[in-house]
C-alpha cells in the first residue's frame, strides 16, 4: 500500500472543504426549499408552479445534477493542486 | 391490427434486442466480464446505471404515487435523486480506488474481519430481497394488463421470465444490454406524456406543461384546476397535501437518499470505471439519465389524475347526469377490471359512476345529499396509472404497446442486477470469501445460480402478498440499506480511527432497529396477521412510517459504530495507511479483475 503523496493533509481538508459546500447547498434546495420552506415560497410562483413545490418536484433534481458536475471539475482542480491526479 | 397484437410485436421486438445485444456482447467479450465496465465511456455507464437504477417503481409505480399523494410524493423524488449526490461524492471515488468488486469485500478488508464481511452480506441480502420484491410486484401488474390475466399468473410467468434473463443476460455484456433498456424506457415514458402534455397545455414539453395554463380555454393554470377538480370531490389540494406530515416527509426523504447511496447494485457499477475520476462524473452522468424521467413524472401523475376524474365525473357534481354511466366506461376500464387491479361496484344502483373521498366528511354529507352511497371506485390500484395512462388518453396503440415493453424493460433490468448482487454475495463472498476458500470457479458459478433461484422464490412468494405498492416495499428496501451499509461504507473511509468492533455493532444496531421497527408494524417477514402494532398512524413513532424508519436507523448505527469504536482498541497500523491511501487518487489500478 502507498503511501499518498503531496501535501495528504491539506489536500484532506480542501475536499472536506468542498464536500461541505456541496452539502450545505444539497441540503438547503431539497430539505430547506422544498419541504420546511415550502408553505412559505408556495406565495410566490414560477409561472403556473408555486415556487415551494417546483422546488420538490423539479428544481432539486436540476440542481442536484449541476452540483454533482460542479464537485468532480472542482475536485478535478483540487487534485491537480495536490498533485494527487491520475496520469 | 388490435392492441393486443401489436403489443406482442413491440414487446417480442425489444426482448429480441436485449437478447441480440446480449449474444454480441458476450462474444466480444469473453473472459472480460468483470472490466467490462473498464471501457465503457462515463455516459455509457451513466446510461446503463440508470436502467439499471430506474426499476418498476420508478417506472411503473412513481407516477401512480404522485398522482394520489400530489406534492407528498415529492419526497420519492427528491429522496430517490438526491441519494446520487451523496454517492458522488461520499463513496464512489474512494470504493472505486479501494478496487474491489462486492461491497461487502471493502467492508471486510476495510474492517479486517470475516464475521463484517457475513454481516454486511446479510444486510445486503435482506435490502436486495425487499427490492425485488417491489420488482415482481411491477412485473406481475405489467404482465397482467399485457396478457389479459389474474395477476397472480401474470406473477409466475414473470417470475419464469426474470429467472431465465436474470441468468443468461445478467451474467454477460449487462451494460450494453442496459443501454438499450434505458432507450426502450426513457421512449417509452416520456412520448405519452408529450402527447397528454400538448393535449392539455399545448406544451410540447412536460416539465413545462405542468407549469403551464390549460388550454381548454378556462384560463386556469394546470395545478389550479387540479386543486379545484380533487377538492370539490372531498380529496386533499394536490399541491399541499402529504402523506403523514412534515416531520415523516423529511425523514422519508432522507432515508431514500441515505438508501439510494448504499445499494450494492448501485454501487458496484462505480467499481469498474476506468479511473477515480470517472467514477465522480458517472454519477452525473446517470443522474442526467435518471433526471429526465423524474422531472416528467410529476407531470404524469398530475395529468393521469385530472384526466381520470374528467372521464368520470363528465358533468356538474351532484346533477344527476354529471357521472359517467357505467355502460359508456371506456375500453381501458374494461380492460383493467379483468385484472382485478381496479374494481367498480354500483352502490346505489343508478347505473353511473360516483368517485369521490367518502373518508372526507363534508363530502360524504353532501354525497348523501346527492343520492350517492359511497365511493363506487372500489379500487384504483395506484400502481396501473402509467400503464394505463396513455389508454386514458386516447393515445395511438403503439404507444400503448411501447409503455408495455418500457415497463417490463424497468422491471428486468433492476431485477436482473439484484439478483445479481444476491448471488455474488453468497458464491463470491460468503462460499469463495469465507466458507469454502478453494472452491472452484464452476462450483462458484454454480452456487450463485442455485442462490439467484432460490431469491426468485422467495420474492415471488412475497410479491404473492406485497406489503405495499411497489414503489412503497422498494422503500423499504433503501430503508434497510440506509440503516446498515451507508454508514459503514461512510465510516470507513471518512473516520479512520472506526474499527471492527464499532462496524459490525453499527451495523446489527441499524438494520435490527429499522427491520424491528417495519416488522412490528407490517408484520414479521411482511406476512399479514403476525404484525404486533397496527400499521396506523397513531402507533408511529413521532408519526414516522415504517418505510421511512431507515434514517433513524441510519442515525443508530452511526451512534452505537461512533460509542463502540471509542471504547476499544484502534485499528492496526496497515488498516490506517490503506484508508489513507483510499483517499487520493493516485494509484487507482485498472479495474481489477479477480
Amino acid at each position: 500500500m502507498e503511501k499518498p503523496q503531496g501535501s495528504g493533509d491539506a489536500y484532506w481538508r480542501a475536499t472536506l472543504g468542498l464536500l461541505t459546500t456541496v452539502l450545505i447547498i444539497w441540503f438547503v434546495v431539497s430539505f430547506g426549499f422544498g419541504i420546511i420552506l415550502q408553505p412559505m415560497l408556495d406565495s410566490i410562483h414560477l409561472g403556473g408552479y408555486p415556487l415551494g413545490f417546483w422546488f420538490a418536484q423539479q428544481g432539486s433534481i436540476y440542481i442536484f445534477v449541476a452540483l454533482i458536475f460542479f464537485y468532480a471539475a472542482r475536485m478535478g482542480q483540487i487534485d491537480r493542486d495536490h498533485d494527487v491526479h491520475e496520469d | 391490427m388490435d392492441l393486443k397484437t401489436m403489443t406482442y410485436i413491440v414487446v417480442g421486438a425489444t426482448f429480441a434486442l436485449y437478447l441480440g445485444i446480449a449474444f454480441w456482447a458476450r462474444a466480444g467479450s469473453t473472459g472480460e466480464f468483470y472490466v467490462a465496465g473498464g471501457g465503457v465511456h462515463p455516459i455509457a455507464n451513466g446510461m446503463a446505471t440508470g436502467a439499471d437504477w430506474m426499476s418498476a417503481a420508478s417506472f411503473i409505480s412513481m407516477a401512480g404515487l404522485i398522482a394520489y399523494n400530489g406534492y407528498g410524493a415529492s419526497l420519492f423524488l427528491m429522496g430517490w435523486t438526491g441519494g446520487y449526490v451523496l454517492l458522488a461524492m461520499l463513496l464512489a471515488p474512494y470504493l472505486r480506488k479501494f478496487g474491489k468488486f462486492t461491497v461487502p469485500e471493502f467492508i471486510g478488508d476495510r474492517f479486517y474481519s470475516n464475521g463484517a464481511r457475513i454481516v454486511a452480506v446479510i444486510c445486503l441480502i435482506l435490502a436486495s430481497i425487499t427490492y425485488v420484491i417491489g420488482q415482481m410486484k411491477g412485473v406481475g401488474v405489467a404482465f397482467s394488463r399485457f396478457l389479459e390475466v389474474e395477476y397472480d399468473t401474470g406473477l409466475y410467468i414473470g417470475m419464469a421470465l426474470v429467472f431465465f434473463y436474470a441468468t443468461l443476460g445478467g451474467m454477460k455484456g449487462i451494460t450494453y444490454t442496459q443501454i438499450a433498456q434505458y432507450v426502450v424506457l426513457i421512449f417509452a415514458y416520456t412520448i405519452p406524456a408529450i402527447f397528454i402534455s400538448m393535449n392539455l397545455t399545448g406544451n410540447p414539453l412536460p416539465q413545462l406543461g405542468l407549469g403551464s395554463t390549460m388550454s381548454d380555454g378556462s384560463g386556469m393554470t394546470l395545478l389550479a384546476k387540479l386543486n379545484l377538480v380533487v377538492t370539490e370531490l372531498g380529496f386533499k389540494e394536490y399541491t399541499t397535501q402529504t402523506m403523514a406530515g412534515r416531520l415523516d416527509m423529511f425523514v422519508y426523504t432522507l432515508s431514500l437518499m441515505i438508501g439510494t447511496a448504499g445499494l450494492p447494485h448501485v454501487i458496484v457499477r462505480f467499481f469498474t470505471v476506468p479511473k477515480v475520476k470517472d467514477a465522480r462524473s458517472s454519477a452525473g452522468w446517470a443522474l442526467v439519465f435518471i433526471a429526465i424521467l423524474y422531472t416528467t413524472a410529476p407531470a404524469v401523475g398530475a395529468m393521469a389524475r385530472l384526466n381520470l376524474h374528467e372521464t368520470i365525473q363528465t358533468g356538474e357534481i351532484g346533477s344527476p347526469e354529471g357521472n359517467l354511466s357505467y355502460e359508456a366506461r371506456p375500453q381501458w376500464f374494461k380492460n383493467w377490471e379483468k385484472t382485478g387491479l381496479l374494481q367498480f361496484e354500483d352502490k346505489n344502483g343508478d347505473g353511473r359512476i360516483q368517485y369521490y373521498n367518502d373518508k372526507n366528511p363534508e363530502m360524504a354529507a353532501k354525497a348523501e345529499s346527492f343520492g350517492w352511497k359511497g365511493n363506487e371506485m372500489v379500487k384504483v390500484d395506484r400502481d396501473i396509472i402509467v400503464l394505463a395512462n396513455p389508454e386514458i388518453a386516447n393515445l395511438p396503440d403503439w404507444v400503448i404497446a411501447l409503455v408495455a415493453a418500457g415497463g417490463l424493460a424497468a422491471a428486468l433490468s433492476t431485477a436482473a442486477g439484484l439478483l445479481l448482487a444476491i448471488s455474488s454475495a453468497i458464491s463470491h463472498d460468503l462460499l469463495k470469501g469465507v466458507f469454502m476458500k478453494g472452491i472452484s470457479e464452476k462450483a462458484e458459478l454454480r452456487a450463485g445460480r442455485i442462490s439467484m433461484a432460490g431469491a426468485i422464490v422467495v420474492a415471488g412468494y412475497l410479491g404473492l402478498n406485497p406489503p405495499g405498492f411497489a414503489a412503497g416495499t422498494v422503500a423499504i428496501a433503501f430503508g434497510l440499506a440506509a440503516a446498515s451499509i451507508f454508514p459503514a461504507l461512510m465510516l470507513g473511509i471518512f473516520y479512520k480511527r472506526m474499527n471492527k468492533e464499532g462496524a459490525i455493532a453499527g451495523m446489527i444496531a441499524g438494520i435490527s432497529v429499522t427491520m424491528l421497527y417495519v416488522f412490528q408494524h407490517k408484520g414479521i417477514l411482511f406476512i399479514k396477521g403476525t404484525e404486533f402494532l397496527g400499521d396506523l398512524g397513531p402507533n408511529w413513532f413521532l408519526g414516522i412510517q415504517p418505510n421511512a424508519f431507515g434514517a433513524i436507523g441510519a442515525l443508530v448505527n452511526f451512534a452505537v459504530a461512533i460509542m463502540v469504536a471509542k471504547m476499544t482498541t484502534e485499528p492496526p497500523q496497515h488498516i490506517q495507511d490503506l484508508v489513507e491511501s483510499i483517499r487520493t487518487p493516485r494509484g487507482a489500478g485498472g479495474a481489477q479483475a479477480h
